[in-house]
């Protein structure tokens, strides 16, 4: 894998619709992500944010319309595109039975990319980056924190050196400090291999501090799109209300 | 109903088509294989024993009676080694390893592992079920000559030590020889690796449709082992139908 796959492509979204059991979770989804964007999706719960990450890597497939990763359409040939991706899943999704290090290594030796040894080298090298240590390699999923497993899941997301990351909620039950950390990573991750980024959160902080681009999603339908700035003032009164919810006694 | 049959058969279909790669998932086959083996063969011990002294003690005073006593080796041999052993083998692997396959690939679903796995470009089947498939399918026949093996001790002990029966089990075992040709015990294996695949299926089909968080991993789990169960009886007639021709000794 050269250095050249590290870089952003481009995403486009075209006319996407899917529904369950006559309930329609996306309607006519129209969307243009530029290579190298971070690109946060936002909006209340059940709003259709993670199902449209799932039909971005190809997990579900649309009753209408079209994904256009860097070109290419993603359709059941998805095996060649998802060398391209890579998705941190709202649970880590880290195969319990393997340690850090044989999740992290998964991709390369499932794919017999590279020798065993490099392999080692080139896991402890994604552990550095995401602030993991050779230490942790040996540990399995069960004895990690929370904020751990997510790093791994983003560690094991690095070594396919995607040129488009999906992360779904990356810092869900984690407290704000490690969220932070977490939004720090994405940022500097996106800095360092140029990688699209596409982030689901309902974290409004995360959000307004590391995306480029932000879109507002609600019953299916982007109700609001633009950069931090242009979505703090949106005269949209859900966008609003989501962005300045807090607790006041009744 | 139609829809989880057809499910199964197209799972089947992708395993058989995935095993060209089961030399590369070796480990994960033998890893199974140890843990199949660790999970059953004492209870597979225990159950055999136990089953082929109750054959004893419910036929041998009859055959004693009727003074044909002698024969009681050859009864209880057939029975074992053609019926009792490979479907309560496969009974006994659906219920310890089978709903614990159908747990794991269930917790699996739940927890987004195998969508991790198909994020990465790696086949789950070719991953979680195709080893476990092979597995369970050398594994349960292989069971089966053993449980053979310890229901005839069983048998015999029992034939030797009841007053009622008093068959020595010299002739316990002359008897055996003489009434059991390879062919009993060949029927016997192609059973289970039926019974066995049909487990394999059932269980990991079960466990990667989990949904639904625990109350799911538990229902996959029922249904896996309610499934095999009755799928082992139903096939078993089928099997016994369709192998009856070759009984006068074409295995032999």
């Amino acid at each position: 894998m050269s250095d050249s796959r590290s870089t952003g492509i481009p995403l486009k979204v075209r006319n996407l619709r899917k529904s369950y059991d006559g309930r329609v979770v996306l309607q006519s989804m129209d969307l243009d992500i530029a290579a190298g964007e971070i690109f946060v999706l936002m909006g209340p719960s059940g709003s259709g944010k993670s199902v449209f990450l799932r039909h971005l890597i190809g997990l579900e497939a649309p009753d209408a319309g079209e994904i256009l990763v860097g070109g290419e359409r993603v359709g059941p040939d998805i095996d060649q595109t998802r060398h391209r991706l890579a998705m941190v899943f709202q649970s880590g999704g880290l195969l319990n039975s393997l340690t850090v290090e044989e999740n992290v290594g998964l991709y390369l030796r499932e794919h017999r990319l590279k020798a065993p040894e490099e392999i080692s080298r080139i896991v402890l090298e994604k552990l550095a980056l995401v602030r993991l240590g050779p230490s942790d390699a040996a540990k399995y999923p069960s004895e990690l924190s929370g904020g751990m497993r997510k790093r791994v899941a983003i560690a094991r997301a690095l070594v396919i050196e995607p040129q488009l990351i999906l992360y779904d909620e990356p810092t869900s039950e984690l407290d704000p400090l490690v969220s932070l950390t977490i939004g720090r990573e994405i940022l500097n991750l996106n800095r360092r291999i140029g990688a699209t980024s596409v982030v689901v959160t309902h974290h409004v902080d995360l959000a307004m501090g590391i995306a480029d681009r932000i879109a507002f999603l609600s019953e299916g339908s982007i109700v609001a799109l633009g950069t931090p700035e242009q979505i703090r003032s949106s005269p949209v009164p859900l966008v609003h209300q989501f962005l300045n919810a807090e607790f006041k006694e009744a | 109903m139609f829809r989880n049959i057809g499910e199964m058969v197209l799972l089947f279909v992708a395993t058989v088509k995935a095993l060209p790669w089961a030399c590369r998932e070796r480990r994960k086959i033998a890893e199974q294989l140890f843990d199949i083996g660790n999970a059953s063969l004492f209870m597979a011990c225990v159950l055999s024993l136990f089953i082929g002294g109750v054959l004893s003690l419910q036929s041998g005073p009859v055959l004693v009676e009727n003074g044909i006593g002698s024969a009681l080796g050859n009864l209880v041999a057939i029975a074992m080694c053609k019926e009792l052993a490979p479907v309560m083998m496969s009974i006994l692997v659906a219920g310890r390893v089978g709903s614990a396959m159908a747990a794991e690939l269930g917790s699996m679903s739940v927890y987004q592992e195998i969508d991790a796995l198909r994020t990465l470009a790696i086949n789950p089947i070719r991953f979680l079920v195709l080893p476990r498939v092979i597995a369970i399918s050398i594994a349960v026949p292989c069971l089966v000559v053993f449980s053979n093996l310890v229901g005839w001790l069983g048998g015999a002990f029992v034939a030797a030590h009841n007053d009622r029966i008093a068959v020595p089990a010299e002739t316990f075992f002359t008897s055996l020889r003489e009434g059991v040709d390879p062919g009993d015990v060949v029927n016997g294996l192609i059973k289970s690796f039926f019974f066995a695949l049909c487990v394999g299926v059932i269980c990991c089909h079960q466990g990667l449709t989990t949904q639904g968080g625990p109350r799911g991993i538990g229902r996959s789990v029922t249904k896996a082992v309610v499934n095999s169960l009755v799928l082992i009886l139903i096939l078993d007639y089928i099997l016994t139908r369709l192998l009856l021709p070759f009984d006068n000794g074409f295995f032999a």
